[in-house]
C-alpha cells in the first residue's frame, strides 16, 4: 500500500481529501443545494436471497445521499435516489435499470449489489452509455464495460492477489500450516476465489488434501463437516456467504471437531464473531471500524449514522464493515467524479474518473488498472473478545492488536 | 475410498436431516392426499412458527417446547381459517397450489417485514451437544427431532387406521360422495385434518429455529426435496413420508461423503425419478 502511495499525483490526493473534509466542515458554512433534483436510479435486492446483505448497503446508500443533500449535493442541486427492488434476480435488475433510463429518466444510475445483477445492470448501462458505479463485484475480470468502476478495492485479480495476503499471513503464524482444506460454496464470487487459493496455496508448498464445492443453500453440513475431520489439515479455508461458516463450524462442533485454524471468505460479520465457534477466526475484509480506518475523512460520522440506522432496521449486527462500507465509496466516488468533471454528462465523469485518485472510505482509490480496477486492499481479520481486529497486513492493525496464533 | 467410520458418519447425519424433511412433509402430505389441497403455504407456515420461537426465544427467554406450546394451538386456528377460505372459494387441487403459493408469499413478505431479511440464529447451550457412541458422533437435537418426527407419524398412522374420524378422513378421500351416504361428514373433518397440517408445521418450525438459519428465503429451501419425499412416500401416508425423509436425508448424505457435495441436491429428484420409473405397488 505505501509502495503505490508514492506512484500518486499528490495534488489529486490532496483533491480528493479536500471535498471528503467537506463532510466534516459546519453545515452553516455551506449553501443548500436547490433546484430540480439529479435523479439516480438503482436497484438493490431488498427480497430475495441477496436480501441479508443487500439491506446493509441500502443503509450505506441512504446515509450517503443524505450527507450529499446537507453539503452541495450534485452541482448545487439536490440528490434524489430513486432505488427499486431487483428481487435478487439479474432479469429483473435488467428490466428496472431500462425502465430507470428510459422511463424515469434519471440522470445518472448507481450500480446494484452482487455480481450477477450487477452483470445484468451493466448490459443496460453500456447500451445507453451510462457510467455504473459499482460496489461488489467479486469477479472484477468479468467488468468488461469501459464506464463501470469498481467502489471496492478487490484488484483486478483478487483470484491471485489475495490468497498471497492470506499465504503472508499464514506464514507468520509460530507453525506455519503445510495443509489446507478448501471447502467453498458453488455461488462464483466464491468458487472463483476458492479456485485461486488452491492455486496459489500449492504453488507455495502448501498441500491441498481435500477441495470441496457444496450448492449455495446447502441445508445440511453433516457428511462435509465428517470429511474435513477426517482429512484434519493445517488449517481450513471456507469459500462462505452468509451462515454458512457458523453452520458449518457447527457441525464440525457436534463431531468434536475444532479446526487448527480457519479462514472465511464473506460471512455474515456480526453472527460469526458472536458465536462461539467463532472465537479467534479470521476472515476477509477491507475495513473496520478501528485504527488506521477511523482517521479517514468523514469515517466517525459514517460509522455512528449506520450503527445508528442499522439498529433502527432491527440488524442484529450494528456495526459498519466492508459492506456498507462499499456502498458509501461508491456514492462517494460518483460524487467525486460529478462535482470533478463538473457535469452530469456520463462521458466526462467517466473521463474523470480514470485520470483521477478519488479518496472514500477505503483510502485513496484510483481506476488506471485492468478493468478499471486499481490495487488491491484486501486485508486479514480475525474474531478477538467477539469483535473483528484487523490482523494482517501490518500496516492495518490497530496499535494494541496482534494475530492471535490458535 | 471413504472410510467406514466418515460413511457411518454420514448416515446418521443423513437419516437425522432426513427426519427434518419427514416431519415437514407430514402435514402436506395429509393436506394433498386426504383433502387434495397442495398447500404450499405449509413451509411459509413452518417458517412462522420458527421465527415465533426465535422471536420469544431470545426476547422474552422462553424455552422452545413452551413456544412450541403457545404456537402449535395458535397455528391450528390458523390452518382451520385457512381451510374456511379453501372451503368458501371451493378450491381444487390446482388451485390450491396457486392461493397456497399467494399466501406464502404473503407471509414471506410480512416476516421480511417485521425481522428483516437478515439471519437470525437462535443459539442455545444445547445446539451442538453430541452424544458419542463408538466411533460416531449423534447431535442430540437432531436425534430428538426424529424422535418427535416418529412420534407424530406413528401416531397420525394409528389414527388414520385404528380410530373412526381416520378411517372416515380416508373414506372421504377416496370417494366423498359413497362416504357422506355413510353419515361421514367430510367438511368437518376436513377442517380437522387442517388444522393438524398446520399444527405440525408448527412444531417443524419450532425445531427449525433450533436447527436452522433463519431467513425469509429460506421458506422456499425446503420446498423441491419435500416434494419428493410426499411423493416417494405416497400422499397422505405419514409413516411413508418419514421413511422417505430419512432415504432421502442418508441418500443426499452419502452422495457428500463419496462424491461432491454440490451433487446432494440432485440426489433427491434422482431418487425420485428412480421410483417413479420404478412404479412399484406400494407409490
Amino acid at each position: 500500500m505505501n509502495h503505490r502511495m508514492g506512484a500518486w499525483r499528490r495534488r489529486h490526493v490532496l483533491g480528493g481529501f479536500v471535498g471528503l473534509a467537506a463532510l466534516g466542515a459546519p453545515a452553516i458554512l455551506r449553501a443548500a443545494p436547490s433546484g430540480q433534483p439529479v435523479k439516480v436510479g438503482g436497484t438493490l435486492s431488498l427480497t430475495g436471497f441477496l436480501a441479508q446483505t443487500a439491506v446493509i448497503h441500502k443503509i450505506g446508500a441512504e446515509i450517503m445521499v443524505e450527507d450529499i443533500n446537507s453539503r452541495n449535493g450534485f452541482l448545487g442541486r439536490p440528490v434524489e435516489y430513486i432505488m427499486l427492488d431487483d428481487q435478487s434476480k439479474p432479469d429483473v435488475a435488467r428490466s428496472l435499470y431500462e425502465k430507470l433510463i428510459t422511463v424515469d429518466k434519471v440522470d445518472l444510475i448507481m450500480g446494484p449489489y452482487a455480481t450477477a445483477p450487477i452483470l445484468a445492470a451493466m448490459g443496460v448501462a453500456q447500451r445507453y452509455g451510462k457510467v455504473m458505479i459499482q460496489s461488489s463485484m467479486g469477479i472484477p475480470k468479468l467488468q468488461t464495460y469501459d464506464m463501470a468502476f469498481p467502489a471496492t478495492p478487490f484488484g483486478s485479480e483478487p483470484d491471485k492477489t489475495y490468497p498471497n495476503v492470506l499465504l503472508d499471513c499464514m506464514a507468520t503464524l509460530p507453525a506455519p500450516p503445510k495443509t489446507m482444506v478448501i471447502v467453498t460454496s458453488k455461488f462464483p464470487s466464491a468458487q472463483f476465489m476458492a479456485q485461486g487459493m488452491r492455486t496459489e496455496a500449492e504453488k507455495r508448498g502448501v498441500k491441498v488434501p481435500l477441495y470441496l464445492e457444496y450448492e449455495a443453500g446447502n441445508r445440511d453440513f453433516g457428511a462435509i463437516a465428517a470429511r474435513v475431520k477426517e482429512a484434519n489439515a493445517d488449517f481450513l479455508w471456507v469459500g462462505s456467504l452468509g451462515l454458512e461458516s457458523n453452520q458449518i463450524l457447527e457441525s464440525l462442533r457436534k463431531l468434536d471437531y475444532t479446526p487448527k485454524t480457519s479462514f472465511h471468505l464473506y460471512p455474515a460479520p456480526g453472527p460469526l464473531a458472536l458465536s462461539p465457534d467463532g472465537n479467534l477466526v479470521w476472515s476477509s475484509t477491507f475495513l473496520e471500524p478501528d485504527e488506521p480506518f477511523m482517521s479517514r475523512p468523514g469515517m466517525k460520522k459514517i460509522a455512528e449514522l449506520y450503527k445508528e440506522r442499522a439498529t433502527k432496521a432491527n440488524l442484529p449486527y450494528a456495526i459498519i464493515d466492508a459492506q456498507a462500507a462499499g456502498m458509501v465509496a461508491a456514492w462517494q466516488i460518483l460524487e467525486a467524479g460529478v462535482n470533478g468533471a463538473k457535469s452530469l454528462e456520463d462521458k466526462q465523469i467517466a473521463a474523470w474518473l480514470k485520470k483521477n485518485v478519488v479518496t472514500t472510505v477505503y483510502g485513496p482509490t484510483k481506476f488506471d488498472g485492468l478493468y478499471n480496477h486499481g490495487e488491491p486492499a484486501q486485508l486479514i481479520r480475525q474474531v478477538q473478545d467477539k469483535q473483528w481486529k484487523v490482523i494482517w497486513p501490518k500496516q492495518f492493525v490497530a496499535p494494541g492488536v496482534k494475530l492471535i496464533a490458535t | 475410498m471413504p472410510s467406514a467410520t466418515l460413511l457411518g458418519q454420514a448416515l446418521i447425519s443423513g437419516v437425522l436431516a432426513g427426519g427434518m424433511y419427514g416431519l415437514l412433509a407430514l402435514g402436506l402430505s395429509l393436506s394433498w392426499g386426504l383433502l387434495r389441497l397442495v398447500n404450499l403455504s405449509h413451509f411459509a407456515l413452518a417458517f412462522l412458527a420458527a421465527y415465533l420461537t426465535y422471536e420469544l426465544g431470545t426476547t422474552y427467554h422462553v424455552a422452545p417446547w413452551w413456544a412450541a406450546a403457545m404456537i402449535v394451538p395458535v397455528m391450528f386456528l390458523i390452518g382451520l381459517a385457512q381451510h374456511w377460505l379453501f372451503d368458501r372459494f371451493k378450491v381444487n387441487e390446482l388451485a390450491s397450489l396457486l392461493i397456497t403459493f399467494s399466501f406464502a408469499v404473503i407471509l414471506e413478505v410480512a416476516i421480511q417485514l417485521y425481522w428483516t431479511a437478515d439471519y437470525r440464529r437462535f443459539e442455545t447451550h444445547y445446539s451442538t451437544m453430541s452424544i458419542k457412541v463408538g466411533g460416531f458422533y449423534i447431535p442430540v437435537l437432531e436425534l430428538v427431532l426424529c424422535m418427535v418426527a416418529g412420534l407424530l407419524a406413528w401416531g397420525t398412522w394409528l389414527w388414520l387406521r385404528k380410530t373412526y374420524v381416520g378411517k372416515a378422513l380416508r373414506a372421504a378421500a377416496e370417494d366423498a360422495d359413497i362416504a357422506a351416504a355413510y353419515g361421514v361428514d367430510h367438511k368437518k373433518l376436513a377442517y380437522l385434518l387442517s388444522g393438524m397440517g398446520a399444527a405440525y408445521a408448527a412444531i417443524a418450525g419450532t425445531f427449525i429455529a433450533l436447527i436452522a438459519t433463519l431467513a425469509p428465503t429460506q421458506i422456499w429451501a425446503w420446498l423441491g426435496v419435500v416434494f419428493a419425499v410426499v411423493i416417494i412416500g405416497r400422499l397422505g401416508n405419514p409413516l411413508g413420508a418419514l421413511l422417505a425423509g430419512m432415504l432421502i436425508g442418508a441418500s443426499e448424505s452419502i452422495a457428500m461423503a463419496v462424491f461432491e457435495p454440490a451433487w446432494a441436491p440432485v440426489v433427491s429428484f434422482s431418487v425420485l425419478i428412480a421410483i417413479l420409473l420404478w412404479d412399484p405397488e406400494w407409490l
